[in-house]
């Protein structure tokens, strides 16, 4: 089981989904128009480490997080 | 070094106490940036959600950054509300010429702004309105989208 955060603004309680990698997330994240506009802007880090590629793996007991646009100061 | 306050930092002492810590340590430069809420668009004051653990890597790097130059970093932050005319963010570099502190605190800065994994909200009426048009998405952003 995968577990994906929405922090800071997304306003949306975490998911616990049965996915391999970060491409299978993005099928499902895709179908919630409502998270249209956050997929576009938002950095995706895995176990707190930021990634850059779909092709990332996902094991069991991962935490995938999604990171809005940031403004600190 | 770095340490996060739920509310407004208290400036004074932290710099005292920043200041008191390195009195003896043979830096020549000492140089703090304070970051305090202005009055402006009607806000009431701003409030920040922090993420630590993405936070606490990030300033982990920079530590090293800063070691490699022979100097050292200190950052405080809010979190939750500050109000107006209070302060939320405080850096700080010490080193022992002021060319590498001037420098450093510069690029730790920019980068803060770029990469921390913090958010900020207006607070008006009563509102928390996220500050999306004034926030930056961190570089590698918008893999999930079908753009992506």
């Amino acid at each position: 089981m995968i577990k994906v955060d929405f922090l800071g603004p997304i306003q949306k309680p975490s998911l616990e989904l049965e996915i391999n990698n970060l491409n299978e997330l993005a099928t499902i994240l895709q179908e919630d128009k409502e998270l249209n506009e956050w997929l576009e802007n938002c950095a995706v880090a895995v176990n707190d480490n930021l990634v850059s590629s779909l092709e990332h793996p996902l094991k069991d007991g991962d935490k995938v997080s999604l990171l809005p646009p940031v403004c600190g100061g | 070094m770095l340490y996060l306050y739920d509310g407004p930092l208290p400036v004074s002492d932290i710099l005292k106490e920043w200041y008191e810590e390195e009195a003896t340590s043979n830096y020549g430069a000492f140089i703090p940036f304070v970051g305090t809420v202005r009055s402006e668009d009607d806000i009431d004051g701003l409030s920040f959600d922090i993420y630590e653990p993405i936070l606490n890597s990030w300033f982990e790097a920079w530590k090293i950054k800063a070691q490699k130059k022979g100097a050292i970093i200190k950052m405080a932050h809010s979190k939750g509300d500050v109000m107006l005319h209070e302060s939320s963010y405080i850096a700080a570099v010490f080193s022992p010429k002021r060319r590498v502190a001037l420098e450093f605190i510069d690029e730790f800065v920019e980068d803060f702004k770029a990469s921390a994994p913090i958010w900020k909200y207006d607070l008006k009426d009563g509102e928390r309105i996220y500050a999306l048009d004034r926030s930056t998405a961190i570089k590698g952003s918008g893999i999930l989208g079908a753009k992506g």
